[in-house]
């Protein structure tokens, strides 16, 4: 009776949370629970966190209240006898049998997650992800079935890097964006520019050490490995500014080389490709004219 | 030499220790001062890891950098890390069960004395070694304590003397080892079957075998990394047909089981604990036993979950994802059998049964994050955040060290003879409670909300929690000078300890006197029912 009662409480409360923070901004301060992101990885992830978070929150009102109770009941300063018995095959069925099948609760849904995410093929356009020491590279491969060569680094934005010096006297809270956000060391002087509503390829390598591409609101990181290309993929529901940073220790300034991500609609992403394509690669004076392909037929979302 | 144990005449009551301080000492052969110069060494590193923890929680307690460079913050979280775990953990373990291993077993000594003095005496030399490159050009190894290659390779001479240092850690580590499956399955008193024996020995009996499997993993492992260094060769050079991958796959075949190398005495210790002070036999003693083999055997299969991550094949993602949420069960076994034990007692709540309390509790809380983290897509956020700092600090602090620190209360008047000042106990033990918690459990908000671990430096909307935690460590900074001052006012002014100085205490330990003479059981006791924990009850 007295744990149900617990459990009732505890789950109000942290219900409560739960509301207050999945519509809350990406990152503010006194946060306590995962975002739930704008992909659906990222909103997975945050299922599958939840549930595991109440099946312990479960677990240990169960067991910590058991704990409580006899340390209350069973004291020997109000008398109490030891009983003598160290078995009871009944309990110990139960406590084996039980957590089995709550995690098969979890591992079933974690399973189905998996092999969505894994599953790579199928996308619309593909981004080379390079890590270096201490910086991003991007290149955009491919947007359709029409090859690009846009090429650019993404690093720690001026700000952030004068303020972050040792002793620089300036406050990390003077650095804003032109909304009033802080961004301080989640700032970088080109963003990765990505379409909305597009199944977008990841290849993921390293140039010197390992690094980690992570984005939280995407929904997972990808080990940036030099000699390896690992690929995974996203597809973002909403048009923002996600900010991310590097997640595997890479040397000193291992803190200071965040990710950007600005998600625009197909459309204007569709323009600032071609814009960058122009501009990175003009066409050579004597070439053979280039003939303009015109927007790029896209592969069905199927 | 002085150690006259081998007389003939010799008696426990005969105390000979030897005269001169090196005798006793460096030349020592006793298991009893080889376990105390072993838990000497692992407070003492303690000491010097916490001050690097301040050092690394002053730097993060507001953003912006302060105080240190990020090379030699990151200087501070390595070597943090391996003098917590090489230096404190492991050798305090090791002191306790030389201390009481064949106290339990009713065993004269270790089986191989001269050995266990060497075992203890490469250890300081290690760790001057490791600590020492804190002195030189270029300064201690900074690539993180998992030392994964390409990052790690780039340290300076650093890296030398850290394998080396490793090595000789490793080799003290297997030494022990050996050493401890020598002691119990050759040196048990009549009597003293195996399914008989104390959880504690039990739990290190199978931790021992633990360290001999992968002890040798890790020193092959820092070995590869040694020759890519310096002598050309390509192990895990991409550029060279090498794969760094492959380094973190064998370091964690390493890393792994060591996690429970660092939890299975704890799990012993609080067996022993537990039933004591609630005056009620070990629930489930052959099922605790046979979780802690379990779990030892499933800490082999299940080491790439540290490396979700690294873009494994679906198929190796769900295999080391199964594997690590089946360890849920054994643990599970071992927490219901805790309170059972407690349940229809008769508990009281000296101070070594508060902190096998606050064990039980903690180590479950670090467990659940454990499972959590096992869900690789939940863990794709999780990864490298510091949740997982939360997590390993739960199972760490408040498992493995609070289990040292309820072992030390629990055996100290066997060892000395004096009682400590129970107020003075309960004060450290609640005074750590709201510390370390403080420090660690905001840890799992910031993780959550997107902090990266092994940052010395972050957006200022994570300031509020981190400042949280560097209180929470600055207070834990108080408490082992505050265990000092308990231990040394117990063996100045304490009461006298009688022979059994907890009520409810079975086993061979509470059999001698207390202080426990330099020499016990020279000749093997005589095993009257009631004497053992676990002889006279049914399995």
């Amino acid at each position: 009776m007295r744990n149900i009662g617990k459990w009732g409480l505890g789950a109000g409360l942290t219900a409560g949370w739960a509301v207050a923070f999945a519509a809350a901004p990406e990152r503010v301060p006194w946060q306590l629970n995962m975002h739930p992101g704008v992909t659906q990885s990222s909103h997975d992830a945050y299922d599958l966190h939840m549930l595991a978070l109440w099946i312990c929150v479960g677990i240990g009102l169960i067991v910590f209240g058991a704990m409580f109770y006899a340390m209350f009941a069973f004291r020997k300063s109000k008398g109490a006898v030891p009983a003598t018995w160290s078995h009871n095959t009944i309990a110990e069925t139960i406590w084996t049998v039980v957590p089995i099948l709550l995690l098969v609760a979890m591992a079933w849904p974690a399973t189905k997650v998996l092999i969505n995410e894994a599953y790579t093929n199928e996308s619309q356009m593909t981004v080379k992800i390079t890590g270096y020491q201490w910086k991003w590279g991007y290149d955009y491969v491919n947007w359709g079935d029409k090859a690009y060569h846009v090429h650019f680094i993404s690093r720690l934005d001026e700000k952030s890097d004068r303020t972050r010096q040792l002793r620089s006297g300036l406050n990390p809270g003077d650095v804003k964006d032109a909304q009033g956000e802080n961004t301080y060391l989640i700032d970088v002087d080109k963003p990765l520019v990505l379409p909305t509503n597009t199944k977008v390829r990841f290849v993921v390598t390293g140039d010197d050490v390992i690094h980690s591409w992570w984005v939280p609101a995407l929904g997972w990181k990808s080990d940036a490995i030099p000699g390896i290309i690992n690929d995974t993929w996203t597809n973002i529901s909403e048009p923002g500014i996600y900010r991310g940073q590097c997640a595997e220790l890479c040397g000193q300034d291992h803190g200071f080389m965040p990710i950007v991500v600005k998600a625009v609609p197909p459309e204007d992403f569709k323009k600032w490709l071609d814009e960058q394509e122009a501009a990175q690669n003009p066409p050579a004076p004597a070439a053979a004219p280039v003939a303009q392909q015109g927007v790029p037929s896209m592969p069905s979302n199927g | 030499m002085a150690n006259t144990s081998a007389h003939a005449d010799h008696h426990d009551d005969h105390d000979h220790k030897p005269e001169g301080f090196l005798d006793r000492w460096l030349f020592t052969t006793n298991h009893k001062d080889i376990g105390t110069l072993y838990l000497i060494f692992a407070f003492t590193m303690v000491i010097i890891g916490a001050a690097m923890s301040v050092v690394i929680r002053t730097e993060l307690a507001s953003p912006g950098l302060q105080h240190v460079q990020p090379y030699f913050f990151n200087q501070m979280t390595t070597l943090h890390a391996l003098v917590m775990i090489f230096g404190a953990v492991m050798p305090a373990f090791v002191g306790l069960a030389n201390w009481m291993i064949p106290l339990q077993i009713g065993a004269p000594d270790m089986a191989l004395p001269r050995m266990n003095n060497w075992s203890f005496w490469i250890m300081p030399f290690a760790f001057t070694m490791l600590l020492g490159t804190l002195f030189m050009p270029g300064g201690g190894p900074a690539g993180g304590w998992t030392m994964y290659p390409p990052l790690a390779l780039q340290g300076g001479a650093s890296v030398a003397f850290m394998v080396f240092a490793i090595h000789m850690m490793g080799i003290s580590s297997i030494m022990g080892a050996i050493n401890i499956i020598a002691t119990i399955l050759n040196m048990r008193a009549p009597g003293v079957d195996l399914l008989k024996m104390p959880l504690f020995t039990w739990s290190w009996l199978i931790t021992a075998f633990l360290l001999i499997a992968v002890m040798p993993v890790l020193a092959g492992a820092v070995t590869m990394l040694l020759t890519d260094k310096f002598f050309g060769t390509s192990f895990f050079n991409a550029a060279g047909g090498g794969d760094p991958v492959m380094y973190q796959h064998i370091f964690w075949f390493f890393g792994h089981p060591e996690v429970y190398i660092m939890i299975l005495p704890a799990f012993g210790i609080v067996s022993e604990i537990i039933p004591t002070f609630s005056r009620k036999p070990l629930f489930g003693y052959q099922a605790m036993v046979y979780a802690v083999a379990s779990i030892a055997f499933l800490s082999f299969i299940v080491w790439a979950h540290h490396m979700f991550t690294v873009g494994m094949p679906l198929g190796g993602e769900l295999f080391f994802m199964y594997a690590t949420m089946l360890i849920a069960i054994p643990t599970g076994v071992k927490i219901f059998n805790w309170v059972s034990t407690m349940w229809q007692g008769s508990i009281s709540f000296e101070t070594p049964m508060l902190w096998a309390i606050g064990f039980v509790v903690l180590f479950a809380i670090g467990g659940f994050s454990g499972i959590m983290l096992a869900l690789v897509p939940a863990d794709f956020q999780y990864h490298d955040t510091y949740f997982v700092v939360a997590h390993f600090h739960y199972v760490l602090v408040t498992g493995a060290l609070f289990s040292i620190i309820a072992a030390i209360y629990y055996w100290w008047p066997k060892w000395t003879g004096r009682m400590i000042n129970e107020t003075w106990g309960k004060v450290h033990f609640w005074w750590t409670m709201v510390f370390v918690n403080l420090t660690f459990f905001p840890q799992h908000f910031l993780g959550l909300a997107g902090m990266p671990r092994r940052i010395p430096d972050y957006n200022v909307a994570f300031a509020d929690w981190n400042l949280i935690s560097s209180i929470g460590a600055f207070g834990m900074f108080v408490t082992p000078w505050m265990m000092i001052a308990i231990f040394a006012m117990s063996k100045k002014q304490g009461a006298i300890a009688p022979q059994r100085p907890w009520e409810g205490a079975h086993g061979l330990e509470w059999e001698v006197p207390s202080p426990a003479p330099h020499h016990t059981f020279t000749n093997p006791p005589v095993i009257k029912p009631g004497m053992l924990a676990h002889g006279d009850v049914t399995h």
